[in-house]
């Protein structure tokens, strides 16, 4: 071990100690007592000499790197950095780079010493203050030391190694904050940088180079031919010209490879010399690759063979040279079958990108039959996904069939975690390239049956030919997906193929019923929709489909959608006329940009979600202008949240189909409510006005279950008018929070969700049956205080007035800098717009539970503003109909007296006393 | 650009960790161990490179110790693996035949030596004279310590000189 000069034999023996370990609790226990030594060596009364700090503050970071935290020893490290030792400097320097973060409060220290060492004339210190800014870099670093660096760099007397850190420390500050490295002088004359004689300077200083020229390609087009020169140097040179500089027979493969690089920023050289000299140089790159190998060592042909993907990325990226890349896409169609994997996985990858291009194209095709091959024989699997890619890339209307079915066969055997993206580039292809619907639809289904569950609804709904999906769920077992391309097609398009008497109207129905046990309840939702599709295109059938719409089954179902559909479904089957249904059933349009979605899913490979059925039915029943009222749903259901839902008439695109009121039943009232509450809904003061009173007929209600002789009791539910028992407190907590039970007993369950958009406000009320027993008759009513609008089964919204009583939403939060506040808490300093409390704090005083309930009451919170950090500051916006108030406030708790002081100003009168009332409940 | 590189042992001990891109210490953890788990269940002659995230990783085992870097997309994956190569090579000079142990017992020596090599992530100096040179004029810096270091000699070592070799 002649080498290793500085063992410090103390961390010698802690490191084995820590090895003999047998286990981990000894381990532990090990580097407690150690952490126990080095603490109270720090503290002791004796001084520590430079060596014991280094060996303490090493011992220290070696417990860290084995995972453990450090929370002492810092300074020390700090400490070293002082020292004229240079190992102890630089072990002081590796404990800041590994443990100290970016915003330690130590780092004023550290960057003291880094500006230190960099102006030492000890290039050797320089140094490690470099390799210190590189390896952390941080914004406050570049802000300190990115105008100092670039000196280092072009300054005639600083050593190469020196320049060689300024480089990259440069480029890494220049990563960090590109805006604090200044343009300048320097920039001009470091290109020259790749003409150094020192291989190693122009080496670090080329991948400098290509970050400054992503940000400015124009300033530095000097370096195009500065690089190809060089490039020309080396690539012509002898192995042993570069002495050191090479590396198993390649001469320079690093800084070939980053002069390549560096390359590819610009479009081929227009200056037809330059040009040729890059041609010459990529074509002696080409033609080493085929002469024989000088080495049979695998770095020899990584090193040469690195360089060589590295030049066909750069004539790639020309495209502009038809024989090179022809020549290009033969050397990599030779990789396909190498021995070494690397090499195929490569020569796979690569040849994607060649296949883009138009003068190559046709040549990667060739090379289809051994793509096959790698996708059918790789071993790995990573290998396999670049074949799939590459067959995806090179496919073409002349080969698509093929391709397809070469990836529907991998299909049946592919790894999962490739799947879904396999289907998907089947998909795509598939609609490409389709020449006839025949093949287009058995590839589709084909894919369904070999991986029902990677086919996402985009693909899926793509699907329509109602003959073969007919046929496909004859088949005894079918996927579920199967079952919606069924259900999706026959339902649009079911009346093509019911003139054969195979598939006749009812046929067609009762084989897409036969799967409905089977499915899950999105698909059974989904089948009915595609049952009252039928209903309008076969009218002789419709009395089959009321039959299962009414099975309890589905008007009972547990699954809200699917009581809804339904119940809805139902009496529009029942209710309407041939027009009305012609018209809400119409047949979907077809897709418009049907290529886009897949392919945008294949970029993020996110699936969408949206039920296009749905949306479309929406739309339709928009534009038919039906009137629209908020749907609750029958008051049957078995233990279930009925919902009933509060819209104003604004929100009618958010309304479902299912709300439609054919019936003409009471449309008056809705429309009324609806119409009056027009834009502005004052809704949360609505709520405490609110009387829930459900009256409820529970022929199996504890109370009332002396037998079978349907003795019915009404209980009564929920508060009265007087709101008696949904009490204060409970609605004040929906000041700081837009959900939570409003009421709860033995019975019921009443909840409340709010949102607000603007002046507007939506208020769901959820009921939950608590008993075991359905709820029967149950209604639900509003009760208004000056109401005059009642009615019995629907739901009002009330008229809001001038008054501003909807203070209690302050639901848009503001942001603003320190200046802006204090120039607004001016302007509103007036005595009525200003309101002052001071109260005893009602709840324990914690600052993150504060923060929380003002952010939940709709004020921002606004840090640095305040000089005392304690106090809460901030803004909000009250939105009405007649107007926006804005609103200011500050919050001082007092945690000794427990008492708060709270200060709101706000541009209405009135308005500030109110905010300042609520919020002193919450606080 | 090289966004770190880990060294780990066949059971899955970290040895050496060099973070390029500033990741909170949680992330690191989180990253190493879904790497380790991820090379270590790969079989000796699949690809050594891995698309992991927006990163490509490349990764080689030399006798004991795994040596793993994520890249940039846009990066030579090659060109990397001699990069790991080459580290390998400065260890081996430095403390003739290197073997798992001095990385773990000279595990500082380890950090300069890579400082010289790769800074920023970038590939700082690729010849392996000069490297050796910078650390040879450190070692010639620290003040004469008499202290024995024969720890090492004690332990027996399996060296992973021939896995150089290959």
């Amino acid at each position: 071990m002649p080498a290793v000069k500085d063992s410090m034999r103390g961390l010698a023996v802690f490191i084995s100690d820590i090895r003999n370990c047998k286990s981990k609790e000894a381990e532990e226990k090990r580097i407690n007592k150690e952490l126990a030594n080095i603490r109270s060596k720090f503290k002791g009364d004796k001084a520590l000499d430079g060596y014991q700090k280094k060996k303490y503050v090493c011992k220290l970071l070696f417990i860290f790197l084995l995972g453990n935290d450090i929370d002492f020893g810092h300074m020390e490290a700090v400490n070293l950095l002082n020292s004229n030792k240079y190992t102890e400097k630089q072990i002081g320097y590796l404990f800041i780079s590994v443990l100290i973060s970016e915003n330690n409060e130590l780092m004023r220290l550290v960057q003291q010493n880094l500006k230190n060492d960099l102006a030492s004339r000890n290039p050797v210190h320089v140094n490690l203050a470099l390799e210190c800014i590189a390896n952390i870099g941080s914004k406050e670093m570049a802000e300190m030391f990115a105008p100092e660096i670039p000196k280092l760099l072009v300054m005639g007397d600083a050593g190469d190694t020196v320049k060689q850190s300024a480089a990259l420390c440069l480029l890494k500050l220049f990563r960090t904050a590109p805006e604090m490295v200044p343009i300048g002088d320097w920039t001009s004359r470091v290109i020259h940088l790749l003409n150094d004689q020192h291989m190693g300077v122009v080496t670090a200083a080329v991948s400098l180079i290509e970050a400054l020229v992503k940000r400015n390609p124009d300033d530095f087009k000097g370096c195009v031919s500065l690089s190809i020169s060089r490039l020309a140097r080396i690539v012509t040179s002898s192995y042993t010209d570069l002495q050191d500089y090479t590396y198993y027979f390649v001469p320079a493969p690093w800084l070939s490879v980053k002069l390549l690089r560096l390359l590819q920023n610009y479009p081929p050289p227009e200056d037809t010399t330059v040009r040729n000299r890059l041609a010459e140089c990529l074509e002696t790159i080409l033609n080493k690759a085929v002469e024989p190998p000088k080495s049979k060592k695998v770095q020899h042909s990584n090193a040469k063979n690195a360089v060589l993907f590295e030049a066909i990325s750069l004539i790639i990226h020309m495209d502009s040279d038809p024989s090179l890349l022809v020549r290009a896409c033969s050397q990599l169609g030779q990789f396909l079958s190498n021995r070494e994997t690397n090499l195929r996985y490569l020569a796979l990858e690569s040849m994607c990108l060649l296949a883009t291009s138009e003068f190559s194209h046709d040549a990667v095709k060739r090379h289809q039959e051994t793509v096959v091959t790698a996708l059918k024989s790789e071993r790995d699997v990573s290998v396999r996904q670049r074949a799939v890619d590459l067959l995806y890339a090179m496919c073409d209307r002349s080969n698509a069939e093929e391709i397809v079915g070469e990836m529907l066969t991998y299909l049946e055997t592919a790894d999962y975690s490739i799947r879904g993206e396999l289907v998907l580039k089947i998909a795509i292809l598939a609609e490409k390239y389709a020449s006839d619907y025949t093949w287009y639809v058995d590839t589709i289904l084909n894919l369904i049956r070999l991986a029902g569950d990677f086919v996402s609804e985009e693909v899926w709904y793509r699907a329509y030919a109602a003959k073969t999906v007919f046929e496909a769920l004859e088949a005894p077992a079918c996927h579920e997906n199967m079952v919606k391309v069924g259900g999706y097609i026959l339902g649009e398009f079911g009346n093509l193929i019911a003139g054969d008497a195979r598939s006749s109207p009812s046929t067609q129905f009762q084989l897409l019923h036969g799967k409905f046990h089977l499915c899950s309840p999105p698909t059974r939702a989904l089948l009915l929709s595609a049952y009252i599709k039928l209903v309008n295109l076969f009218p002789e059938i419709r009395e089959d489909i009321i039959a299962v719409l009414e099975s309890d089954a589905n008007l009972r179902n547990s699954n809200v959608e699917i009581q809804q559909r339904a119940s809805e479904y139902l009496s529009l089957a029942r209710n309407s006329t041939q027009d009305v249904l012609a018209t809400v059933l119409e047949e979907m349009p077809p897709f418009p940009e049907r290529e886009s979605s897949i392919l945008a899913q294949l970029r993020k490979k996110k699936p969408a979600v949206e039920d296009a059925i749905r949306v479309r039915a929406r739309k339709a029943a928009a534009e038919a202008g039906r009137q629209l009222r908020p749907h609750l749903p029958l008051a049957v259901a078995r233990g279930v949240k009925l919902q009933g839902d509060i819209a104003g008439a604004e929100s009618n695109t958010d309304s479902d189909l299912l709300g439609l009121d054919f019936g003409g039943s009471a449309p008056a009232a809705a429309a009324g409510g609806g119409g009056a509450g027009g834009g502005s809904v004052d809704l949360l003061s609505s709520i405490l006005d609110v009387g829930v009173s459900s009256s409820s007929s529970s022929s199996a209600a504890p109370s009332a279950a002396s037998g079978a002789s349907a003795q019915r009791k009404t209980v009564v539910v929920g508060a009265g008018a007087s709101g008696s028992i949904v009490g204060e407190e409970n609605w004040h907590k929906f000041v700081c929070k837009n959900s939570g039970v409003l009421y709860e007993n033995d019975i019921l369950q009443v909840g409340v969700k709010c949102d607000y958009q603007q002046s507007s406000g939506r208020i769901v009320v959820y009921y939950g049956n608590k008993t075991p027993a359905p709820l029967a008759q149950f209604a639900s009513v509003i009760n208004l205080p000056d109401s005059s609008l009642t009615n019995q089964l629907g739901i009002q919204v009330k008229p809001v007035g001038d008054r501003v009583g909807a203070s209690e939403q302050v639901n848009e939060s503001s942001e603003m800098d320190s200046a802006t506040f204090f120039q607004h808490w001016k302007q509103l300093s007036q005595p009525e717009q200003e309101c002052q409390k001071i109260f005893q704090a009602k709840f324990p005083m914690d600052a993150e539970t504060t923060k929380t309930k003002i952010l939940g009451f709709g004020f921002s919170l606004l840090s640095n503003i305040d000089s005392n950090p304690a106090n809460f500051v901030g803004a909000g916006i009250v939105q009405t109909k007649s107007g926006n108030i804005g609103s200011l406030f500050r919050l001082e708790p007092n945690q000794q007296a427990q008492m708060y002081r709270l200060t709101v100003h706000s541009i209405k009168p009135g308005v500030s006393k109110r905010l300042c009332e609520l919020l002193e409940t919450q606080i | 650009m090289i966004h770190f590189m880990l060294l780990f042992s066949r059971q899955g001990k970290l040895r050496l960790q060099k973070w390029y891109i500033s990741q909170t210490d949680k992330a690191k953890k989180k990253i190493t161990r879904d790497l380790v788990t991820l090379i270590l269940a790969r079989k000796p002659k699949m690809c050594s490179f891995l698309e992991w995230k927006e990163l490509k990783i490349v990764y080689k085992r030399y006798a004991s110790l795994y040596f793993c870097c994520a890249i940039e997309q846009q990066d030579n994956e090659l060109l990397c693996l001699e990069v790991i190569h080459r580290y390998v090579e400065l260890l081996d000079k430095y403390f003739g035949s290197v073997c798992e142990l001095d990385i773990i017992f000279n595990f500082e020596k380890a950090y300069f030596m890579l400082d010289e090599f790769i800074l920023g992530g970038e590939v700082q100096e690729t010849s392996k004279k000069n490297v050796l040179k910078a650390i040879a004029a450190q070692d010639l810096l620290q003040e004469d310590n008499n202290e024995p270091k024969s720890v090492l000699e004690d332990l027996g070592l399996a060296n992973i000189a021939s896995a150089l070799s290959s």
